[in-house]
C-alpha cells in the first residue's frame, strides 16, 4: 500500500531496531555459544508474552495522543483480586478468571478514559492519579501480602504447552500457551490500527485532536473506548501473569511503566502521538528483553545492569526522537 | 452572475452581551467569488461560524439554496454542501495525502473498514479535478503550507461542494503559491461552486474577487461589484477613516546619518553600498533568499559582516554583535514578531520597557511608576488599541503587537530603526499608523530601514530602494524613478507575466 523508497526502508525505526538486535545477538552468541538455540527462543517469548501485551495497550495509547502510566497498577488490582475471589468463593474455573480480570480492568480503564475524554485532565496526571488510586486500593485489600495458591483449574495452565524440543544438553524445552495470547493480540491490533475506520480515527485524534473534532470524530467516545478496551486486555495480562508466576503479588508489577513506554518509543511509536506500529513495538520489547535478560552472560556484572538497560533506552529513545525532528525540519515538498 | 446560492438576512449574534454581529447581510451566487472583508475583530469569524453551523444566530434568517434553515448544524451546513476551510486547514499531519483528502467522506458515510485502494483513487481523482500534483502516499507532515492547503481543497471539494468558505487564505502563502492558489479558485468557480474568501488584503481582493462585503464592528458597512469600489473607498469602509495613500518624499538634507560601504557577508550577500540621509526611508526589498533579510541582520548584528564599512555619523563603527549594534542605537523589528520580538505571555508593559530596562533601574531597585508611565505614553502615541499596560501581549490583534515591538525599540532612543516585514499581519488601519510614524521619526532624523516584499508599502514610504537579486545589489533607486510595476519586473520578468494572466 505504501510506496516507500528502498532508503527510507532501509532507515526506517523498525529496521535500525533490527540492525541493534542482530548485532546484540552476535555479541551474545560469540560469548555465550548456547545463546543460539531454540531454547533461547522459548525462553525470550515467555519473558516478553506479558510486557508485549502491556506495550500494544501503551502503543494504542500513545498513538491517540495520550500516556497511561497506570496498568501495571491496574494489572496487579485484577490479578490480586480476581486470584483472592477465585480462593474465598471457591470459584474454580478458568473462563471466570479472564472475563473477571478483564472487567475489573475494563472499568478502571473506563474511569481513566472519563477523566481525560470527559474532563479534559492531562493524561499523565489522570493516570498518575488512577494508579495511586488503585494501588493504594489493592494494598489495603491485600495488606502486601501476596497469594501462592493458585485455584488449581487457572494453576495447571501454566504447566500447559504448545509443543516441545529436545534441547541439545538432553533436556525438553517447551514453548507455553500463553504465548497465544499476544499473538493474538498482535495481529488483531495490528488489523484494527490498519484496516479499520475505528483504528484510523485513533490515529487521526492522535494527529491533530481538533481536526478529528471537526472531521466528525466523536472523539469523546473515541477515548474511552480505547482506555476501556486497553483496560480489558491489561486485566487479562495481570491474571496471566499471575498463573504463569504462580503467585498473586499485588506489588510485583508496580514500576514496570517506565520499561514498557520505552520499549514502545524504541519501536518507532511517537511520544506526542499519532505514529506507531505494531511490528515496531514487538521489536522495541524483544530488543529490551534480551538486553535484560541476558546481560548476565557477557559478563556485565548485576550492578551495572540497571545502568545498561537504562542506556540502551536513552540510545533507542534517541534515535526516534531524532528522525522525528529531522523530519519536521526537513524541507517541505 | 449565477443565482443566489446563500443569503442572510439581519444576522444577530452576542456572547455573553459583547455583540458581535449586530444585523448582516450577505448575498453569494453561484459561480462567484465573494470576498468578506474587514479588520481584527469586525466580525468574520463569528459570520463564518454562523453559515457553517457552529454558531447559532441570535436573530436572523439563513436561506440555502432558496430555503431558510434554523437551528443550523454544522453535519446540516455539510451535507448542503458548505465546507470551510481553516486558517490552519485542519488537516491530520500524520496520515498521508491520499488518507487526509478521503477520510471525511468515509467518516460520513460512517464506513467501519478503510479500503486502501479507493481511499488512493478518491484522492487521485480530488487531486486531478484542481490539477494539483502531489504524491498520495507521502505523509502530510512532509507537505509544504500551501500543499497541505491544496490537501484541505481536494478535500473540500470532494462531496459535492457547493460552497467554499477559505479562511485568511494567503496568509503563510508566497507569492508564487498565491498565484496558483487564485488559478484553482478560478477552476472551482466555472464549475459553479460559490466561494467565499476572508481576508483584508488590498491587492488579493481586487485579483480574485467578484463581489465584496465590508464588515466593520459587526456591521455591514458596504456591499457590491469589485468594480464599484476603488482602493481609497475601499480603505475608508473597512476602517472608517480616510485614509490617503500618499507618497512620502522627505525634504532634501545632506546630513548624513548612515553610510554603509561594501559590505558583505559571505554566502549572503556582496558589496552592499548605501547612504541614510537624514529623512530618508530606505526600502531594501528582493526575493526570499536574495539577501535582503541578511544585511538586516548583519547591520544589526546577528549574523555580522565579514567585511566593508559602516559609518554611523560619519565615524567608522565595528558591529560584531548585538550588543554593539544596541550600543550604536541601533534597533531591529524582526522578521516573526512573535518568536522574536515580543514575550506573548508577559504585559504590554513589561515588552515595552524591557530593552531599555537600565535606565528603570535606580538606587538598587526597579522603578515601576516610571516603566508604567513610559508604557502608557507608548500606547497613547502609537495609538496601541489596549486598556492599559497590564493585558498580556498575546491577547492583541497582529498590528497593535507590532506597534509594542516599535514601542519597544522607540523607548531606547534609537539612531538606526531596521525593519523588516513591519506590516506583515497587520490590517489596513495599523499598518497606515505604522506608516505614520516611521515618517514622523524620519522627519525628526532617526535612519530608517524597512525590509519588506510588500512592493505598494515600499513606494509608498520609501524615498530610496535597494532592490536584491542573489545576493547583489541589482539596483539602487530614487524616489523619482520608483513605480510599482518597474519594481516588479525589476524583481523577475516571470512574476509580472503570471501577474498579468
Amino acid at each position: 500500500m505504501k510506496k516507500i523508497s528502498a532508503k527510507e526502508n532501509f532507515t526506517s525505526n523498525e529496521m535500525i531496531v533490527v540492525y541493534i538486535i542482530i548485532a546484540l545477538s552476535f555479541a551474545i552468541g560469540s560469548i555465550n555459544s548456547s545463546f543460539f538455540s531454540v531454547g533461547t527462543i522459548f525462553d525470550t517469548s515467555r519473558a516478553m508474552l506479558i510486557m508485549l501485551i502491556f506495550a500494544l495497550c501503551e502503543m494504542v495509547v500513545i498513538i491517540s495522543g495520550g500516556i497511561d502510566v497506570s496498568f501495571p497498577a491496574i494489572a496487579s488490582f485484577s490479578l490480586y483480586l480476581t486470584i483472592s475471589l477465585m480462593n474465598k468463593y471457591h470459584i474454580n474455573n478458568v473462563v471466570f478468571a479472564f472475563a473477571f480480570a478483564g472487567i475489573i480492568g475494563l472499568v478502571w480503564g473506563l474511569l481513566n478514559g472519563l477523566l481525560i475524554g470527559k474532563y479534559k485532565i492531562p493524561a499523565l496526571i489522570a493516570t498518575l492519579g488512577t494508579s495511586s488510586l488503585v494501588n493504594g486500593a489493592i494494598l489495603v485489600y491485600s495488606n502486601g501480602k501476596e497469594i501462592s495458591n493458585i485455584p488449581s483449574a487457572v494453576d495447571v495452565l501454566s504447566q500447559k504447552y504448545l509443543f516441545s524440543v529436545a534441547s541439545s544438553t538432553g533436556g525438553k524445552t517447551s514453548m507455553t500457551v500463553f504465548i497465544i495470547l499476544p499473538i493474538v493480540l498482535c495481529i488483531l491490533i495490528h488489523w484494527v490500527l490498519r484496516h479499520t475506520m475505528l483504528g484510523r480515527k485513533i490515529y487521526a485524534i492522535g494527529g491533530d485532536t481538533n481536526a478529528a473534532r471537526i472531521a466528525g470524530i466523536n472523539v469523546k467516545r473515541t477515548q474511552y473506548f480505547i482506555y476501556a478496551a486497553t483496560g480489558f486486555l491489561i486485566g487479562i495480562a495481570g491474571v496471566s501473569n499471575s498463573i504463569l508466576m504462580r503467585n498473586a503479588n499485588p506489588s510485583n508489577l508496580m514500576g514496570s511503566e517506565m520499561i514498557v513506554i520505552a520499549a514502545v518509543v524504541i519501536g518507532g511509536t511517537r511520544i506526542t502521538g499519532g505514529h506507531g506500529s505494531v511490528i515496531g513495538t514487538i521489536l522495541g520489547v524483544l530488543l529490551l528483553t534480551i538486553v535484560s535478560n541476558n546481560l548476565i552472560m557477557i559478563g556485565i556484572p548485576s550492578s551495572l545492569q540497571t545502568f545498561t538497560v537504562g542506556l540502551i533506552m536513552v540510545i533507542g529513545t534517541s534515535i526516534t526522537s531524532l528522525k522525528a525532528k529531522k523530519i519536521a525540519l526537513s524541507p517541505k515538498i | 452572475m449565477g443565482e443566489v446560492f446563500l443569503e442572510l438576512n439581519g444576522i444577530k449574534k452576542s456572547f455573553g452581551g459583547v455583540k458581535a454581529l449586530k444585523g448582516v447581510n450577505l448575498t453569494v451566487r453561484k459561480g462567484e467569488v465573494h470576498c468578506l472583508a474587514g479588520e481584527n475583530g469586525c466580525g468574520k469569524s463569528t459570520l463564518i461560524k454562523v453559515i457553517s453551523g457552529v454558531h447559532n444566530a441570535d436573530e436572523g434568517e439563513i436561506y440555502i439554496d432558496g430555503q431558510q434553515y434554523n437551528n443550523l448544524k454544522p453535519i446540516d451546513a455539510i451535507k448542503l454542501g458548505i465546507q470551510v476551510i481553516y486558517q490552519d486547514f485542519a488537516v491530520f499531519p500524520n496520515l498521508t495525502v491520499a488518507e487526509n483528502i478521503a477520510m471525511n467522506g468515509a467518516l460520513q458515510k460512517g464506513k467501519k473498514l478503510i479500503n486502501w485502494k479507493e481511499t488512493r483513487e478518491i484522492a487521485i481523482n480530488s487531486m486531478n479535478q484542481i490539477g494539483a500534483h502531489m504524491d498520495p502516499d507521502i505523509l502530510v507532515e512532509r507537505l509544504s503550507v500551501a500543499n497541505k492547503q491544496m490537501v484541505a481543497i481536494c478535500r473540500a471539494i470532494l462531496k459535492d461542494a457547493k460552497l467554499i468558505i477559505l479562511d485568511e487564505p494567503t496568509t503563510a502563502l508566497t507569492a508564487k503559491e498565491v498565484d496558483k492558489l487564485f488559478a484553482i479558485i478560478n477552476k472551482l468557480k466555472e464549475k459553479g461552486i460559490a466561494i467565499v474568501i476572508v481576508t483584508h488584503k488590498l491587492e488579493e481582493i481586487y485579483k480574485i474577487a467578484d463581489r465584496l462585503t465590508i464588515l466593520r464592528n459587526g456591521a455591514n458597512v458596504a456591499t457590491g461589484d469589485i468594480k464599484n469600489f476603488d482602493r481609497r473607498t475601499f480603505i475608508k469602509y473597512m476602517t472608517g477613516r480616510d485614509l490617503i495613500d500618499t507618497n512620502y518624499r522627505p525634504c532634501n538634507d545632506e546630513n548624513e546619518i548612515l553610510r554603509v560601504e561594501n559590505l558583505t557577508r559571505n554566502h549572503a550577500f556582496n558589496d552592499v553600498s548605501f547612504t541614510l540621509q537624514k529623512g530618508d526611508v530606505l526600502g531594501i526589498t528582493g526575493l526570499l533568499g536574495s539577501g535582503r533579510s541578511e544585511i538586516g541582520d548583519a547591520l544589526f548584528g546577528i549574523m555580522p559582516a565579514n567585511s566593508g564599512k559602516i559609518f554611523l555619523h560619519g565615524k567608522e563603527i565595528a558591529i560584531q554583535n548585538i550588543d554593539d549594534a544596541i550600543g550604536y542605537k541601533f534597533a531591529y523589528v524582526p522578521e516573526d514578531r512573535l518568536t522574536q520580538g515580543l514575550f506573548l505571555e508577559c504585559s504590554i508593559g513589561d515588552n515595552i520597557v524591557v530593552s531599555s530596562i537600565k535606565r528603570y533601574f535606580k538606587n538598587f531597585s526597579l522603578k515601576y511608576n516610571d516603566m508604567v508611565k513610559s508604557a502608557d505614553s507608548w500606547i497613547k502615541n502609537l495609538n496601541i488599541v489596549a486598556p492599559s499596560s497590564v493585558p498580556l501581549v498575546k491577547t492583541l490583534s497582529g498590528g497593535n503587537q507590532q506597534k509594542v515591538v516599535i514601542a519597544k525599540w522607540l523607548n531606547t532612543d534609537p539612531d538606526i530603526i531596521i525593519l523588516n516585514g513591519p506590516t506583515v499581519g497587520v490590517d489596513i488601519g495599523a499598518k497606515a499608523d505604522i506608516h505614520k510614524i516611521l515618517h514622523q521619526l524620519a522627519e525628526k532624523g532617526v535612519g530608517i530601514i524597512v525590509i519588506s516584499d510588500d512592493l505598494s508599502e515600499l513606494v509608498q514610504n520609501c524615498n530610496k530602494i535597494i532592490v536584491m537579486k542573489e545576493g547583489t545589489m541589482q539596483a539602487s533607486l530614487n524616489c523619482e524613478d520608483i513605480s510599482e510595476t518597474a519594481l516588479s519586473k525589476m524583481l523577475s520578468g516571470e512574476t509580472e507575466g503570471e501577474s498579468k494572466k
